[in-house]
């Protein structure tokens, strides 16, 4: 709707009561879902007080899923069918995985990104992500024994368009309504800034269990905006694992080849890992096909066997500063993040970089979903007006492929979202009337080396000479980082204008398909659900309208506000009834004929703020 | 105000050169507090839309106007200088003489500190070219005299940026 809200505190048109809305962390070992309770932001328990669920899916033979600590549990006697991990999947083909053979489970290429196959058929990432996803909704559901408003879900920094667009999708094969994707280091501060209103620039440093991300944040006055980010999506915990692993092998001059003797291998080095953060020598066993493997492995020797790894954050957190071009003792402090800070060598290379200890005060398992529930609630319309606003950075360069397969590059990283930017190309032959657009993201100067986001064709170009054309292509990124493209053709007063959606991405279709095999979600449920949801939404509409008519009304003449009173009580005649669709078309209609007004409602507002007098001064 | 006003009206700042940084920097976070579609976030499609234009926008703006290379180029371009970019004409032969010695100096470095040692020549000169840019802009109000010193300066922008991937890869 076209009403904006600048109604001042404690106005605010909303009748309704506390509208309930999570974080949610889908994290590559646990996930967990947090929210405003009781006054202040929590993780929510299970039945039996647990917060982390293991983010993994068993599927049985038997067509039932364990999901959770049931499928752990399992992990060890069905390592083929039972999937963890899966958000190093996310949107990833099978080419984009050089260590998929080292997994336990097969996999093929389908459908826009990799399948597992299972008893149950090939099953994407995003199906597995899902089941995690509505146990979390279920547990959120359960606790406030009320349906959600909606989910703010966290991503590492620098997952790509297609792993965005896949956690999307799982969402909302799960049944939520996304608010908004957040990068997780940026919801971290969130989660420490509040806390501590700090101002200045702050180092997140976040090491989860699969992917690692550094953001360099400026904090001032509710304001957090990311100066820049970076980070490598193929590097966490699981790789500290697998180094012990490959260690204590050599060590004992054993072999694991076998998915069973994998997974025993990597269970025995997390949990020798884990063990080594408290003390400094621990004995490794693992039961192997061949017979058990024992080693004993001490502080020294693992600090050793992951060095390489630790080097490696360091080398990425020194990018970011310099990408920022700020000295590292310009930042105020450093906040650990991910389950994987907890290994001292890991809190030792920070401290020595930066030369002061880093901030832990909050549980780094759970700071990113208590920082993405604050974000969820302030987007719900829950928290004071002007108490906290995100302004955050595209993680990776987008550009176009140009002739000789060099890319272009349209919008640069580290530029605040959301942003449009346009970009003129010409025609390279005589008569040309079509022009092939390739989307690739990614810092390298060629095609090749970049993440091919979508192509597409702009015909109906009129014949000319070569150069005479004037095809203007436009990238628009929105506040979840999600990008579409438009081209359009400027001279001859002949336009063609596509929008590409990246091609990664499920369709519509798919996830209606996906929706009706599962997720316990009958055609029923989902019809009185849209209804329900296009009454409140009309509502609201309606609320808002009448409080900005009474508010800026004198911004109307009396034509433009009749027509808007006009759909105002169509809008009130639709909500009476029970067809989704009208109301959804009355609600489409009243936005419509009031978006003038808030542009108008805008610049008055934006005149203000300048000024720093309030509307009725002006 | 009016979302295609210029961006120093959006900004309420002077069309001058010299600009105070800090300033500019605290009223975009003014602005975005205004603007961003995440204060609609509970009002539905069009005022996300219109939200969205005005966020995307006022980024646009900062964008420009916090570059000085960006700002001087959309300067002379209020000015009714646009400089285009497939223009390369009227380049004095000693300044390109210059820019040929720096590129083959970038191709021969073989250590972080030559990169470095050129990269400090570069940036004096860049410095040279900024002063003698605001003084045209703000002093001369000449925006034509502006005009060759900011396509050298964006010449020596471009050979920065070579600068800075080169040393990455020697430190790396």
């Amino acid at each position: 709707m076209a009403l904006l809200q600048l109604s001042e505190p404690g106005q605010a048109p909303d009748p309704h009561s506390r509208r309930i809305a999570v974080g949610i962390d889908l994290g590559t070992t646990h996930s967990l879902v947090a929210a405003l309770r009781h006054g202040h932001t929590e993780s929510l328990p299970d039945d039996r007080g647990r917060v982390l669920v293991p983010s993994i899916v068993r599927y049985r033979a038997d067509g039932r899923c364990d999901i959770g600590h049931a499928a752990q549990a399992a992990q060890a006697d069905d390592p083929e069918h039972t999937i963890a991990s899966v958000k190093r999947l996310m949107g990833r083909k099978l080419a984009d995985l050089p260590d998929a053979s080292k997994l336990p489970y097969r996999l093929v290429d389908g459908a826009g990104m990799v399948h597992i196959e299972t008893p149950q058929g090939a099953k994407s990432p995003v199906e597995v992500s899902a089941q995690i996803l509505a146990t979390l909704r279920q547990r959120a559901e359960d606790t406030f024994d009320s349906d959600l408003f909606g989910a703010v879900i966290t991503v590492p920094a620098y997952f790509d368009d297609a792993q965005r667009q896949a956690t999307k999708d799982a969402a909302e094969l799960a049944g939520l309504k996304v608010l908004r994707l957040i990068n997780e280091p940026t919801a971290a501060a969130l989660a420490y800034g509040l806390d501590n209103g700090s101002e200045g620039l702050y180092l997140i440093y976040d090491l989860g269990g699969g992917t690692f991300d550094v953001s360099l944040l400026r904090l001032s006055r509710g304001v957090f905006e990311v100066v820049a980010t970076g980070g490598d999506s193929a590097l966490g915990g699981d790789d500290f694992d697998r180094a012990l692993a490959s260690w204590a092998l050599a060590r004992s001059g054993m072999m694991a080849e076998t998915p069973h003797d994998k997974q025993a291998m990597l269970t025995a080095a997390r949990t020798a890992k884990e063990a080594l953060t408290d003390a400094g020598q621990v004995p490794m066993v693992a039961a192997l096909g061949v017979g058990p493997m024992r080693v004993t492995v001490d502080r020294a020797a693992f600090d050793a066997a992951t060095r390489p790894l630790v080097e490696r954050t360091i080398g990425v957190m020194r990018k970011v500063l310099r990408d920022a071009r700020v000295d590292k003792d310009d930042v105020h402090g450093v906040v650990l993040v991910g389950g994987a800070t907890r290994m001292p060598a890991v809190r030792a290379a920070v401290q020595a970089h930066f030369g002061r200890p880093p901030l832990i005060n909050l549980d780094p398992d759970q700071v990113v979903a208590l920082g993405a529930a604050i974000q969820a609630n302030a987007l719900a319309g829950n928290s004071r007006e002007g108490e906290l606003l995100l302004l955050d950075v595209i993680p990776l360069s987008l550009g176009l492929e140009t002739m000789g397969g060099l890319v272009e590059r349209i919008v640069e990283r580290n530029t605040t979202i959301p942003v449009a930017k346009a970009q003129e190309f010409t025609t390279f032959k005589d008569g040309q009337t079509a022009m092939a657009i390739h989307v690739v993201q990614g810092e390298r100067e060629l095609v090749a080396d970049c993440r091919s986001l979508a192509r597409f064709e702009l015909r109906g170009i009129p014949p000319m000479t070569a150069g005479a054309a004037r095809i203007r292509v436009t990238f628009q990124v929105d506040a979840d980082g999600l990008l579409s493209v438009s081209a359009r053709e400027l001279t001859a007063g002949v336009e063609a204008t596509v929008v590409v959606k990246p091609s990664y991405g499920l369709s519509d279709g798919d996830v209606a398909r996906m929706l009706q095999e599962g997720f316990r979600t009958a055609e029923d449920d989902m019809r009185a659900r849209a209804l329900r949801e296009a009454q409140v939404d009309a509502e609201r509409l309606a609320l808002a309208t009448r409080s900005a008519l009474g508010a800026d009304g004198d911004l109307l003449t009396a034509v433009e506000r009749t027509a808007i009173e006009q759909h105002l009580a169509a809008l009130d005649a639709a909500r009476q009834g029970t067809d989704a669709a009208a109301v959804r078309s009355a609600l489409d209609a009243l936005a419509d004929s009031t978006e003038a007004f808030a542009a108008a409602r805008m610049n008055r507002s934006i005149r203000s703020a300048l000024t720093g007098r309030r509307v009725e001064e002006v | 105000m009016k979302i295609d006003d210029d961006d120093f009206t959006l900004f309420g700042l002077q069309r001058r050169f010299a600009i105070d940084v800090d300033a500019l920097a605290q009223r975009w976070r003014a602005l975005q507090t205004e603007v961003h579609p995440d204060r609609f976030a509970v009002e539905g499609a069009a005022a996300q839309r219109v939200a969205m234009q005005w966020a995307m926008r006022v980024n646009e703006a900062y964008r420009r106007l916090k570059d000085p290379l960006e700002r001087g180029k959309y300067l002379c371009e209020l000015a009714g200088r646009r400089l285009d970019p497939h223009d390369n004409h009227a380049m004095p032969p000693s300044f390109l003489t210059r820019q040929m010695e720096w590129h083959e100096a970038l191709a021969d470095a073989s250590s972080a500190d030559a990169v470095k040692a050129l990269d400090a020549d570069v940036s004096v000169q860049l410095q040279r070219l900024r002063a003698g840019v605001q003084a045209d802009l703000d002093e001369h109000h000449d925006a034509a005299a502006a005009v060759p010193k900011l396509r050298q300066w964006m010449f020596l922008a471009r050979l920065r940026e070579e600068i800075e991937r080169r040393l990455e890869a020697l430190e790396t």
